[in-house]
C-alpha cells in the first residue's frame, strides 16, 4: 500500500475572495509511520481528509497526483471510495464525539463497523467489540458497550473511535491527534497497540500530533506543516536538528516538567515563512 | 475562594466523583491531572453548575452553591469545555460567539471588546464571520476561550484549554491566563493530561483516579518526584521519559 501526494492545493472562497487552506503539499508514504506537525490551521487536518475524499463541499482541490494504493483519489466515484473509507484505510477524527453518531450506543458502533468488513454474526461481532474495548484500554467494556457518547469521558469517546477505526483491519490509518485526551499511562498503550499494527500486519500510519516529544519518539519521519505548505521533512529522531526556523521556534516553546520557565517563549512569525 | 468538600456526583449506577475535596485561594489555580474517565471533567461540569446532581458542599467566595443559580453566577464562573465543537453552536458565526455573552450581561463597547479578544488569542481577524466548521481543531478551541474570556469572569474552569493547540499557540495562550491572572486576579482550574503545562500554570495539582482524588501534591513536589501514589509516579514518570529521549 502507498499513498502519493504531488503538489496538493486546496482552497476555499469566501466573502473576501479564496482562502488558500494547503498550497502544493507533496507526501509520499509506504509502510512506516509519517508524523504532522506543524501551525495550529497550517492543514494537517485537510491535507490527511484528502486522500479519502472526505473534504468540505465548498473545497476546491487539485493536486498533480493524490493517489491510494494506484488509485486515483480526484477521479474515483463516491462508491470507489466508499469501498476504501472505513475499511482499508480508517480516519480517526480530531474532535471524537462530534465524529460518533450521537443516537447509537458505543458498542453497536464499532460492531457495526467490524461487521461491515469481516461478515460474522452479531455474537462474533459483540465478542470483537468487547475485546477491541479492552485492547484500547477500557476498564469496563461492558457498560462502555452499551453507553452512548455524551456519557463518556473525552478520551473514552476517542478511544471507542479508535477500536471502530481499528475493528477492520485497514491498511492505512489516519489518526489526527488520536490521544490529546487521553493520560499517559493510557496514550502509552495505545501508542503500542498501533506500533503493533504497523509492525505486524504492515499497517502504514500518519499521525497527525502538537506533541512533539511524542511524534520524534515514535514515528519514523516527521513532516513539518506551516501555513498551508510542508516547510521540512525530518526523520522523527532528528527533530533537534530541524533547521526550519518555526520547527526550532517550536521546540523552545514547550513547558517542560523538569524545568520550570517563569514565562514561555513565544514565537515571532516572520512573513517571509509565509512566501 | 472556591472550596469543594466531599463532593460525589452519581450517573445512575455510575458513581463517577466519590467524595473529593480541595481549595483553591482567590486569584490562584488549582491543577487536576489524571486517569482518563476519572471523573475530572465531571468536576467541572458540576463546580460549573451545569449539573445539579451532586451531594457534599462547594463553595465560591464563601457562597454555598446550589442548584438553580443565577445570571450573575454564571457571569463570573466561565467555563472552556473539553470538546470545542460541542460546545459552539454549529450555526453561530465566531462573532455571534462572542457577542453573545456581552448581550446577555449588558456589556457595551462589543466591536472593540471582540477584535481584543481575537487578537489575545492569536486568531486574525478573518475568521470573525465563520462558522465552527470552517475552522481547524485548534482555531475552534481559542473561540472557546476567547468566548468564556468576554464577559469578565472571576472564575475559570479550563478542561483541556490547549490540548487541540501547537505548542506556539499554546505558549501564547498560557501567557495569556497568566497575564489575565496577574492583571484581574482571576481563579482558575485547570484539567489537562500535560504535566508540564498543569505544573507551569498551578501551584498545587490534585491527581484523580477512579473517582477519586489520590493525591494533591505541590509543583515542586511533582518536579522533582517527591509523589507518593502509584498513580502520580507512573504519569510522572511517563511524562519524562519523553521529555528526556
Ligand atoms: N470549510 C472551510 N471553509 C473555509 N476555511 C476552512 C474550512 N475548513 C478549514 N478551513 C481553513 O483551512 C485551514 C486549514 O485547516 P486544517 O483543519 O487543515 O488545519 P490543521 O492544520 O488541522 O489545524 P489544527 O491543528 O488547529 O487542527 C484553516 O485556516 C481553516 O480555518
Ligand atoms: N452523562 C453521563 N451519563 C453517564 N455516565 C457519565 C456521564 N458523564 C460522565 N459519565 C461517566 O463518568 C465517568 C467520569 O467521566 P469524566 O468525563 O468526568 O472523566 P474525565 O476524567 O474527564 O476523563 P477524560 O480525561 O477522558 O476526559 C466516566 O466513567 C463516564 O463514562
Ligand atoms: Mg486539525
Ligand atoms: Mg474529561
Amino acid at each position: 500500500m502507498r499513498v502519493e501526494i504531488e503538489n496538493l492545493t486546496i482552497a476555499f472562497p469566501t466573502a473576501t475572495g479564496i482562502s488558500h487552506a494547503v498550497r502544493g503539499v507533496s507526501l509520499d508514504l509506504g509502510n512506516e509511520k509519517l508524523g504532522i506537525v506543524g501551525e495550529s490551521g497550517s492543514g494537517k487536518s485537510l491535507t490527511a481528509r484528502s486522500i479519502l475524499k472526505l473534504l468540505p463541499r465548498s473545497a476546491q482541490i487539485t493536486a498533480d497526483k493524490l493517489s491510494f494504493d494506484g488509485i486515483d483519489v480526484l477521479t474515483a466515484s463516491e462508491s470507489a471510495m466508499r469501498a476504501i473509507r472505513g475499511k482499508r484505510a480508517g480516519l480517526i477524527l480530531q474532535d471524537p464525539k462530534y465524529s460518533l453518531n450521537p443516537v447509537m450506543t458505543a458498542g453497536d458502533q464499532i460492531a457495526e463497523s467490524w461487521r461491515m468488513h469481516r461478515k460474522g454474526s452479531a455474537r462474533e461481532a459483540r465478542e470483537a467489540t468487547m475485546d477491541l474495548l479492552a485492547q484500547v484500554k477500557i476498564n469496563d467494556p461492558a457498560r462502555v458497550f452499551g453507553a452512548y457518547p455524551h456519557e463518556l469521558s473525552g478520551g473514552m469517546g476517542q478511544r471507542v473511535m479508535i477500536a471502530m477505526m481499528l475493528a477492520p483491519d485497514p491498511e492505512l490509518l489516519i489518526a489526527d491527534e488520536p490521544t490529546s485526551a487521553l493520560d499517559a499511562t493510557v496514550q502509552a498503550e495505545i501508542l503500542r497497540l498501533m506500533e503493533d499494527l504497523v509492525a505486524r500486519r504492515g499497517m502504514s500510519l500518519i499521525l497527525i500530533s502538537h506533541d512533539l516529544p511524542l511524534v520524534s519518539h515514535f514515528c519514523d519521519r516527521v513532516a513539518v506543516m506551516y501555513a498551508g505548505r510542508i516547510v521540512e521533512q525530518l526523520g522523527a529522531g532528528e527533530l533537534a536538528q530541524a533547521h526550519h526556523p518555526y520547527t526550532r521556534g517550536l521546540l523552545d516553546c514547550m513547558p517542560a516538567l523538569s524545568q520550570p520557565k517563569s514565562r514561555l517563549p513565544v514565537m515571532t512569525r516572520d512573513p517571509a515563512w509565509l512566501l | 475562594m472556591i472550596t469543594i468538600e466531599n463532593l460525589h456526583v452519581r450517573f445512575g449506577k455510575v458513581h463517577a466523583v466519590r467524595g473529593i475535596s480541595f481549595t483553591v485561594p482567590a486569584g490562584s489555580s488549582f491543577g487536576i491531572v489524571g486517569e482518563s474517565g476519572s471523573g475530572k471533567s465531571t468536576v467541572l461540569r458540576a463546580l460549573s453548575g451545569l449539573n445539579d446532581d451532586w451531594t457534599g458542599a462547594m463553595r465560591i467566595k464563601g457562597t454555598a452553591l446550589a442548584p438553580g443559580r443565577g445570571k450573575d453566577f454564571f457571569r463570573r464562573v466561565q467555563m472552556v469545555f473539553q470538546d470545542p465543537y460541542g460546545s459552539l453552536h454549529p450555526r453561530q458565526t465566531v462573532d455571534r460567539a462572542l457577542s453573545e455573552p456581552l448581550v446577555v450581561h449588558g456589556m457595551d463597547d462589543h466591536e472593540a471588546r471582540i477584535l481584543r479578544a481575537l487578537s489575545e488569542v492569536a486568531l486574525p481577524a478573518s475568521v470573525r464571520f465563520r462558522y465552527p466548521h470552517q475552522l481547524s481543531g485548534g482555531q475552534r478551541q481559542r473561540v472557546a476561550v476567547a468566548r468564556a474570556l468576554m464577559a469578565e469572569p472571576e472564575v475559570l474552569l479550563l478542561d483541556e484549554p490547549t490540548s487541540a493547540l501547537d505548542v506556539s499557540v499554546q505558549a501564547e495562550v498560557l501567557n495569556l491566563l497568566a497575564d489575565l491572572q496577574e492583571r484581574r486576579g482571576l481563579t482558575y482550574v485547570l484539567v489537562s493530561h500535560n504535566l508540564a503545562v498543569v505544573a507551569h500554570l498551578c501551584p498545587v495539582v490534585g491527581v484523580m483516579q477512579g473517582g477519586e482524588m489520590v493525591e494533591i501534591v505541590s509543583r515542586d513536589d511533582l518536579r522533582a518526584g517527591r509523589t507518593v501514589h502509584p498513580h502520580t509516579t507512573e504519569l510522572r514518570r511517563l511524562s519524562t521519559e519523553l521529555e528526556e529521549a
